[in-house]
């Protein structure tokens, strides 16, 4: 603590704007207080029936919005405060974002090796246990920060376009604001337990935001199901904070930073911590087994799906584990651990998102998908990548989920004009969209090849940094010498290479057949509905162009070091916090490929994007397609990827439906109406009731009686006096 | 002299407890509890031939508490028998549980 505060005095920041960081989350929070209160002003009251101001009201969710007539939900005219919260809510992010670039300039100018902690009051004082509300300024938490404010101020200005006839327009907004504001207690937190808020925080928005539309049981249950599912992992985060703090005594990043190493490199106890944070980071980050939640989670609006559920809340995992790099960097069964679930969901995830129909399930599980390759990146130890690949995959599944919401909410608009009752999210009901939606089709091919990994497009250059790292860790570094369950770690990391490969082939085949089925072949969505098929306002294509610009140039904050003097900035940027860690894994020397090692790897990534890509051209024909009511039903494999691999039926016949059966069974009728209600309430009742039976029986209401008693009991007393 | 009157006192004091856990007529108890507290008194006046005074000023103590008790108890006699037309204790029972 004491050298925390004395390397906080000399530190560059100190005395700048810096000292000012907290504003950055609370500016969020002045946000969600103001249109919390806003909210409070019920949409009803509101004037007439205004059937021209039709946007897309409830049931965005998929499937479940079938049986939604569209006059279930009477129009409303906008809430009345619709200009204040539409003012309100893009703009204190905006002043977040313009902080957060100061103290950036600040950090990046001055070379800090030390983070800049801004002590802010004492939180938990007890015994040994001191936590300050710290906020910690240091290059990953400014980057995470700026990932934060600036992603989610397109995605505000973005949801005024796209939520702004609906009446919970204010309570939407508070939401977000609160969400924001966690988000940025969890990435700039000095402390796990600080973290932590943050982390529980975000949970809370996100199922707040998935159940936003609550009328419909659907999503309820899918904000509840998120829920759930990140609590287990958070079992796992709270587990890894007590065993820190049991054996070092500090939850401090600096303290735990400096002294991991006390616990022994590849010990039982670093272990377990490791791999206790990783399960939180599974909850969170959607990684097998926890994943299930995240395609439910599309449920919410899709500004909350690009912004929650694919840039920032389930990235923190990945944040987590790059925070916690020391720790990770000393034991290699909990990184492979890391790595290797990360593969598999990577893999297993592409594989899903093939047959998936509705366009934000396919998103969806591409997020789940790239989560799993930020997971390898930070597992192997390359942390920068990891974090370079979360910056990227923000841009670009910021602008695919920003883009099929510009889709969705053209595809409602034109069947809420003519009544019609189809699935507004179904791939089979779109088709050619690209003559109506210019703007949005181009952008969105722009994330597309950015995310299969097309050069010069960002995703092209995160993603491949990723699979060179495993590449160069399959000799000579610890996570090869070490064994996971036996295994070779170098064998395990070749593994994880090739299913890292054939993951980034699926990408490119399941986001090329995305686009053709929406935006290519002929029109499926109706005749009628044809002639109201129209590009989303201004005020949504303007974010998506400025995603577009990141998503095609974010891969030069990161070059390869090949391309010359400006590459791997982000990499040197992030080394004062992750590099030490990153150099341990690799035996101290910096992990360099030989140049042509590199561009092989470089060719044969490229190569398999580009199969992906022309495959899917080649193989499916959208003209063939027929819309989802007159689909038939697929059959063999097709028919299991389409069901995801009845995982979430499998959960519920393994977990959900044993627990309910034990919790009804044993804990209702056993312990609660049994054991509690009926031996200890009611049990003591008859008990008092069989005592005053008796009692009652004692009082006869004959004097006589008593006085018989009376002289027998003096005589007793007399007698035992005489007798002794 | 005093070993007499005690057994005296004790024959009276029996007779009077006897009187009142047999007896059902509240009148009869009634003077069975006067029996018993006179032969306390008769074992104070003779034991105050041994301690000195204070045992005879007791019993003038007695003797008031027991005119007082015997005007509020055949009050509540009366009383029990114009509720009930009977001081039989059989009847009287309006504690019971």
């Amino acid at each position: 603590m004491l050298l925390q505060e004395a390397a906080g005095a000399a530190h560059p920041l100190a005395g700048t704007i810096a000292e000012w960081i907290w504003l950055v989350p609370a500016l969020p929070f002045i946000g969600f207080i103001v249109n919390g209160l806003l909210s409070l002003v019920p949409a009803t009251l509101m004037g007439p029936a205004d059937p021209s101001a039709a946007g897309p009201d409830h049931g965005h969710d998929a499937g479940a919005h079938d049986g939604h007539a569209h006059d279930e939900h009477p129009h409303v005219a906008r809430h009345p405060y619709h200009r204040v919260v539409s003012i309100v809510g893009p703009a204190v992010l905006a002043l977040a974002f313009g902080l957060t670039l100061a103290v950036f300039g600040l950090l990046a100018g001055a070379h800090a090796e030390e983070p800049f902690v801004r002590t802010l009051f004492p939180w938990l004082v007890a015994g040994d246990l001191h936590i300050n509300a710290a906020l910690q300024v240091d290059q990953l938490s400014i980057v995470m920060t700026m990932v934060v404010t600036g992603v989610g101020f397109l995605i505000h200005v973005f949801s005024v376009g796209y939520m702004q006839d609906d009446p919970g327009y204010p309570r939407y907004f508070a939401f977000l604001n609160l969400f924001v504001f966690f988000m940025l207690v969890l990435v700039l937190g000095a402390s796990y337990p600080v973290m932590f808020v943050g982390w529980e925080g975000v949970g809370l928005c996100s199922y707040l935001l998935i159940g936003y539309w609550y009328l419909d049981k659907a999503n309820a249950d899918a904000g509840k199901k998120a829920f759930v599912m990140n609590r287990i992992g958070d079992f796992g985060f709270l587990v890894a904070m007590f065993l820190l703090f049991a054996n070092l005594g500090t939850l401090d990043f600096v303290s735990v930073s400096g002294r991991a190493a006390e616990l022994g490199e590849g010990g039982a106890v670093i272990t377990a911590i490791g791999l206790f944070f990783f399960l939180a980071c599974t909850g969170k980050s959607a990684q097998i087994p926890l994943y299930t939640w995240l395609p439910d989670a599309m449920a919410g609006p899709t500004p909350v799906s690009a912004l929650i559920h694919a840039a920032t809340m389930v990235t923190a995992g990945v944040y987590l584990v790059a925070r916690s790099a020391v720790i990770f960097s000393l034991t290699p069964v909990a990184s492979l651990t890391v790595a290797l679930v990360g593969a598999v969901t990577a893999l297993f995830a592409a594989t899903i998102g093939l047959k998936q129909w509705d366009i934000k399930k396919v998103l969806a599980y591409s997020t789940v998908s790239q989560l799993g390759y930020m997971f390898v990146g930070v597992g192997v130890g390359a942390y920068a990548a990891g974090v370079f690949h979360l910056v990227t995959h923000a841009f670009f599944k910021a602008l695919l989920f920003l883009g099929s919401g510009s889709v969705i909410f053209a595809m409602h608009r034109a069947f809420h004009h003519t009544g019609s009752q189809a699935d507004a999210q179904d791939m089979r009901n779109m088709g050619g969209l690209r003559a109506f939606m210019p703007w949005t089709f181009a952008l969105m091919w722009i994330a597309t090849l950015a995310i299969a990994g097309i050069p010069p497009l960002s995703g092209f250059f995160s993603k491949d940094e990723i699979l060179a790292s495993v590449y160069a860790r399959t000799s000579h570094s610890t996570l090869a010498e070490a064994s996971w369950l036996g295994i070779p770690g170098s064998a395990l990391l070749w593994l994880i290479y090739l299913m890292g490969l054939t993951a980034a082939l699926l990408t490119a085949v399941y986001m090329t057949r995305m686009m053709l089925y929406t935006f290519h072949g002929p029109n499926r969505s109706g005749e009628a509905e044809r002639k109201h098929l129209a590009e989303a306002p201004w005020v949504m294509t303007i974010p998506l162009a400025v995603l577009g610009v990141l998503s095609a140039t974010g891969g030069f904050i990161n070059l390869p070091a090949f391309l010359g003097a400006p590459a791997q900035k982000l990499h040197h940027f992030l080394e004062p916090v992750t590099g030490a860690a990153s150099l341990r894994i690799t035996h101290g020397e910096e992990a360099h490929l030989p140049l042509g090692t590199e561009m092989v790897l470089i060719g044969l990534a490229v190569a398999i994007a580009v199969t992906g890509i022309v495959y899917a051209i080649a193989r499916l024909k959208p003209a063939a397609l027929v819309p989802k009511a007159q689909a038939p039903e697929a059959t063999g494999i097709e028919r299991v990827l389409e069901h995801k691999y009845y995982v979430d039926e499998l959960y519920d016949r393994t977990i959900v439906k044993p627990v309910v059966g034990v919790s009804r069974r044993v804990l209702w009728r056993g312990m609660d109406t049994g054991l509690i209600d009926g031996l200890l309430v009611n049990g003591s009742g008859y008990l008092m009731r069989g005592l005053g039976w008796v009692g009652a029986r004692l009082q006869s209401g004959q004097v006589g009686t008593y006085a018989w008693v009376l002289v027998i009991g003096v005589l007793a007393v007399l007698g035992a006096f005489s007798i002794s | 002299m005093i070993p007499e009157a005690l057994a005296l006192s004790a024959v009276l004091f029996t007779i009077g407890t006897v009187g009142v856990l047999t007896r059902r007529n509240a009148i009869v108890i009634f003077m069975c509890v006067e029996l018993m507290l006179n032969a306390v008194n008769l074992s104070f006046v003779a034991l105050s031939r041994l301690y000195g005074v204070t045992g005879q000023v007791f019993v003038v103590f007695v003797m008031t508490v027991a005119a007082a008790e015997a005007a509020v108890g055949l009050a509540i006699i009366i009383a029990i028998f114009r509720h009930g037309q009977s001081v039989n204790l059989k009847n009287i029972n309006l504690l019971k549980g």
